[in-house]
């Protein structure tokens, strides 16, 4: 064990966990790669391409290397980062990429043809001229090849991890819960804001919790303790741990992912959407690693992280460690390596004037060159006075500076700006509209200055609300930093990485610029820096500087990728939660559901209603048998069909009639109470978009039916007609589809069956072919419609919906007394194709009136919408396919929708198309197919032969062109 | 993104639905002003006037005034409310 006192760590909990099959032992507070590192496990991974042995680089989100699998199989993580991952009791993880493990992988032979794997490999291999033999490669090689790259695998089977959305509101957004925010957070909160305060780690503090300081006469890590638990105390205040914001959107918009430890009956993941009318950004930063020869091996670390696992995790994460840098903090790191009894071999300050009073080796004005062994065993070290010597060691601790994490003020195309003095990017001024950037995010390089910092913006933020703060006293803490200086790339020779999860060299990225891949863009598509799931956290800013570097610019001068959500990988689990099946999609039922259900009819869904198909009785082996029953009921009886889905919206005002005369393609304003009049709406560019009935129930109220799939589109354009095409116009409009349950009575017996509920039978002669009006159903005040969607003598009945299940049983049980019964959507179609009628099969989107033989209902004494467009010359072209009937007339029978229709004789290719079959159904009444068809010049064309030759099922049909109504063309049957 | 409808107050983007530019529909038959008022379209960096609807919510068209750069909304009116 490596284990030292102290830290943050619960040693009353000892935790059981498995890495790749091993049994180790750690704390509570531990994550998977401080109680590794604690059991001497330093290989975690295999790298992307080369599969070079990988360990743990830092101590926070940023971490490249120690990507590891979390579970087996089903709900199973690839990518975790161990440095993220709280160990639990049982937690089982594995190493990735490596085969058979990570430990010894036989993959690593990749390492040694590392100089073929260059930058732009892929493009270079997989693409290009296809010589021969590229078959071979392209099913052999290729495959073996893209195998090898990569990361963890998906598992692809059901997830059954619980996710959750959620959505949260305040006046003050914190994000980073280190000394900056949580400072902002006190300041916001003692001011009574609604304050929300998300920290990505499970101990709110930052570095706080890494390093060794005072804060306020107590240590930093009890201070920012202190401070939280204060905050969690307060009603108005929120504090969301393990909870990274990943995103910036408009308004103030903020997604944030929460991650929860399992085992608690609760969503493992939640992605919360934030609205907040400020906020402060308090991310803190992120160290840079220097580009030096083999920093990737195990054993190369960050000179923060080294600090956190000694004094947070109580890990040595070596036994004889190296300090390289250029600024105090490795002086600092090297003090806490010492003090946690750790041997130092050398600290080497790369600035040349430093001193040092610790007691160790030290090297002012020296580099470090590299490193040796498959994990770290010496350092390099090139001294001030030009001599190169090997320490040994197993652990290099080294900084190249701290980038400012600026990701977020990116989100919505800010740029951010470079500092020279610090030699780093920080936020551009206003990036974000109504977030503070404050605190090491923002450059700030003392906890005096972060704690300053975020109390001020806080202050701001508030100010910007309206609201007056007092600010509190700052607590004493650290407020110097020396002078530091970046360190980029070192000079000797060897692979430098630079981004370590995608195998990115120094090597690579000079080669992109050889190469006049010279933009920074242009540079990372070609090399793949910055392209894997870590975004280039740590090795972005350094990828710039060799890209500077080698194309003798300065690194403004070169510029920056964007930075773009989420900032750490988020799961589409996760964003899609609650999308699973069924999820919260909404389901519309009409109040006949019920009886359809206990009929066993199949339901269909028709948008968000559900509709029966067709009524199975017993010893029906096909759903036509049942279809063709059911269209006999309403030919020879009575059928009873529920067609509540139709919309309906009431219409009613002074001048509704003028408004319906401009929304319908012909007159309703002639229509007098107690009469219905089939109409037709166009869109403004002059083709259908819907047809229906419109009822006149009284002087200026009119009821208007809508196709059920069109009806929320034509109650947004009524109104868009209404409120601003003719707001002169006095109307008002109401959707009243699920206020009314609706069905049909149709077949030559449906005014006997009416008679047999209605409480005043209808009087001989009364209630004429399109009559409509109030009539009074077992008390019950109801609409009765003398309409028809089959060519039969048919009525249609609205009672309030919450009669309509009784009335629907009834009006079954007696029509089945006459020989009909109730029938479904299979049927409704087979009706109203053999009568010619339309449905949006036929109203596509792209036919006219005149397409669809309703040339004649386009009124020419009125304005109305689309009948400008409809004018055009191309829209009443007599070549346009238009509507037609098609039957079947030589061997093969059989029509099929979607086939398209040539000439007998043509051949069957695009040229010759001629039209289009858009309905068929299967005849019961006449014993053959019909079909609806769009076919050109189509009425001109009665009595014509065509084919229909549908490709893809492979069905060639003589047919004859005939009029769409196939039955009773003259409507006496409707009428009678 | 939200909208502040007039009618009910500040509300997410999910019950609006767009309704495309603020023109002015023409009157007569076919010619050039009706092929613009259907077919072209500005493609405005900057301020744009667009009709929304709040239709799950009170059923009011709006004019909203919204700069598709910063996508921030400068205006939100009843459609009654002045002209375009």
């Amino acid at each position: 064990m490596k284990r030292i006192d102290g830290g943050l760590i619960d040693r009353d909990h000892p935790v059981d966990f498995r890495f790749d099959g091993h049994a180790y032992q750690g704390f509570a507070g531990d994550t998977l790669a401080s109680a590794l590192l604690a059991n001497g496990q330093r290989v975690l991974g295999r790298s992307f391409k080369y599969h070079r042995p990988r360990g743990v680089l830092s101590a926070g989100s940023e971490e490249p290397n120690a990507l590891v699998t979390l579970g087996l199989g089903a709900g199973s993580e690839p990518n975790a980062r161990a440095t993220m991952v709280e160990i639990r009791q049982g937690l089982e993880a594995f190493g990735q990429n490596g085969f058979p493990n990570v430990g010894f992988d036989l993959m690593e032979v990749n390492d040694l043809f590392a100089p073929f794997f260059s930058a732009g490999f892929y493009y270079k291999t997989f693409m290009g001229p296809k010589l021969p033999g590229w078959r071979v490669w392209e099913r052999v090689f290729e495959p073996v090849i893209r195998r090898a790259a990569g990361l963890g695998r998906l598992d692809r089977t059901k997830t059954p991890i619980a996710t959750e959305k959620a959505y949260a509101f305040c006046d003050l957004l914190v994000i980073g819960g280190g000394p900056t925010g949580l400072m902002a957070a006190l300041t916001a909160a003692e001011a009574g804001a609604d304050v929300i305060l998300a920290d990505e780690d499970h101990l709110p503090g930052g570095r706080l919790n890494g390093d060794r300081q005072e804060v306020g006469g107590q240590s930093g890590a009890d201070w920012a303790a202190g401070i939280v638990a204060q905050l969690a105390s307060m009603p108005n205040v929120r504090v969301m741990t393990r909870t990274t914001v990943t995103g910036v959107y408009d308004q103030g918009t903020y997604g944030a992912l929460e991650r929860v430890v399992p085992g608690r009956g609760r969503p493992e993941e939640t992605f919360w959407r934030i609205t907040a009318r400020r906020a402060v950004l308090a991310a803190g930063g992120i160290e840079r690693p220097v580009a030096l020869a083999n920093n990737d091996r195990p054993g190369v670390m960050l000179s923060g992280a080294v600090r956190t696992y000694v004094n947070r995790y109580a890990v040595a994460p070596g036994r004889s460690a190296v300090v390289f840098g250029a600024s105090d903090e490795a002086h600092r790191t090297a003090a806490d390596l010492l003090r946690a009894g750790v041997h130092v071999a050398a600290l080497v300050d790369a600035r040349p004037g430093a001193t040092c009073d610790l007691t160790v080796r030290f090297h002012a004005g020296g580099l470090v060159e590299g490193v040796q062994g498959r994990e770290v065993e010496s350092v390099a070290i090139r001294r001030a006075d030009g001599v190169l010597e090997k320490v040994q060691a197993d652990l290099l601790a080294f900084s190249g500076g701290w980038n400012p994490s600026v990701h977020l003020t990116c989100h919505l195309n800010g740029r951010p700006v470079w500092r020279d003095d610090i030699a780093a990017f920080v936020p551009s001024e206003g990036a974000v509209p109504g977030l503070i950037p404050a605190g090491a995010c923002n450059g700030e390089a003392t906890t005096f200055a972060c704690l300053s910092a975020g109390r001020d913006a806080a202050v701001q933020a508030l100010a910007n609300l309206g609201r007056q703060a007092t600010p509190p006293d700052l607590p004493q803490a650290e407020d110097t930093a020396g002078e530091g200086r970046p360190l980029w790339v070192m000079p000797g020779k060897g692979r430098k990485w630079l981004d370590f999860q995608n195998d990115v060299t120094v090597k690579d990225v000079e080669l992109a610029a050889r190469e006049n891949f010279r933009s920074v863009e242009h540079m990372k598509r070609y090399t793949t820096q910055g392209m894997a799931p870590d975004q280039g956290k740590t090795g972005n800013v350094a990828a710039l500087a060799a890209l500077a570097d080698a194309t003798g610019r300065s690194i403004p001068g070169t510029g920056t990728t964007t930075y773009r959500p989420p900032f750490v990988p988020v799961s589409i689990a996760a964003l899609g939660a609650g999308g699973q099946g069924k999820g919260f999609a909404a389901e519309r039922f009409t109040a006949a559901h019920p009886v359809a259900l206990s009929m066993g009819a199949p339901m269909i869904e028709a948008g968000l209603w559900y509709r029966p198909s067709y009524f199975p009785k017993s010893g029906e082996q096909t759903w036509r048998e049942s279809c063709d029953r059911e269209v006999g009921y309403v030919r020879n009886a009575v059928g009873i069909c529920d067609v509540s889905t139709l919309g309906k919206i009431d219409v009613q005002g002074p001048d509704a009639a003028a408004f319906l005369d401009f929304v319908y393609t012909n007159n309703m304003s002639t229509l007098k109470p107690g009469n219905t009049r089939y109409g037709l709406m166009l869109r403004e560019d002059g083709h259908v978009m819907d047809d229906g009935t419109c009822a006149c129930l009284g002087e200026g109220h009119y009821v208007v039916s809508t196709t059920t799939a069109a009806a929320g589109e034509v109650m947004r354009h009524m109104e868009f007609a209404a409120q601003v095409l003719r707001p002169d116009l006095d109307v008002r409009l109401a959707s009243v589809t699920e206020h009314w349950a609706q069905t049909a009575i149709a077949g030559p017996q449906s005014r006997e069956l009416l008679n047999e509920v209605l409480d005043t039978p209808l009087a001989d002669g009364d209630w004429p072919f399109m009559a409509c009006g109030e009539v009074s159903v077992g008390g019950i005040a109801a609409r009765l419609f003398r309409i028809s969607f089959s060519g039969e003598h048919a009525y249609e009945i609205a009672v309030p919906a919450r009669y309509g299940e009784s009335l629907f049983r009834c009006l079954v049980t007696k029509a089945e007394a006459r020989g009909g019964g109730v029938y479904g959507m299979e049927a409704l179609n087979v009706l109203r194709i053999e009568k010619g009628l339309l449905t949006h099969a036929e109203l596509d989107g792209r036919t006219t009136a005149y397409d669809l033989g309703l040339a004649g209902m386009m009124s020419k004494k009125k304005d109305f919408i689309g009948r400008a467009a409809a004018g055009r010359e191309g829209l009443t072209d007599p070549t346009r396919p238009r509507l037609v009937g098609i039957k079947p007339v030589g061997a093969v029978q059989q029509l099929t929708s979607g086939a398209f229709l040539f000439e007998p004789e043509a051949e069957a290719t695009r040229v010759n198309a001629q039209g289009t079959v858009s309905s068929v159904a299967f005849s019961p009444t006449l014993g053959h197919f019909v079909g609806l068809a769009l076919l050109t010049e189509g009425p001109e064309r009665y009595g014509e032969k065509v084919r229909m030759v549908d490709h893809l099922r492979g069905v060639s049909t003589l047919c004859e062109v005939v009029h769409p109504a196939f039955l009773d063309p003259d409507g006496g049957r409707a009428r009678g | 993104m939200r909208l502040t409808c007039p009618h009910c107050g500040e509300r997410d983007l999910r019950e609006f639905t767009f309704g495309g530019a603020t023109l002015t529909r023409p009157e007569g038959d076919w010619g050039p002003d009706w092929d613009a008022y259907i077919h072209l379209r500005e493609n405005p960096a900057g301020l744009s006037r667009e009709y929304w609807t709040h239709d799950m919510g009170c059923a009011a068209w709006l004019l909203v005034e919204r700069d598709t750069v910063t996508h921030d909304i400068r205006a939100v009116r009843p459609v009654g409310e002045g002209a375009p």
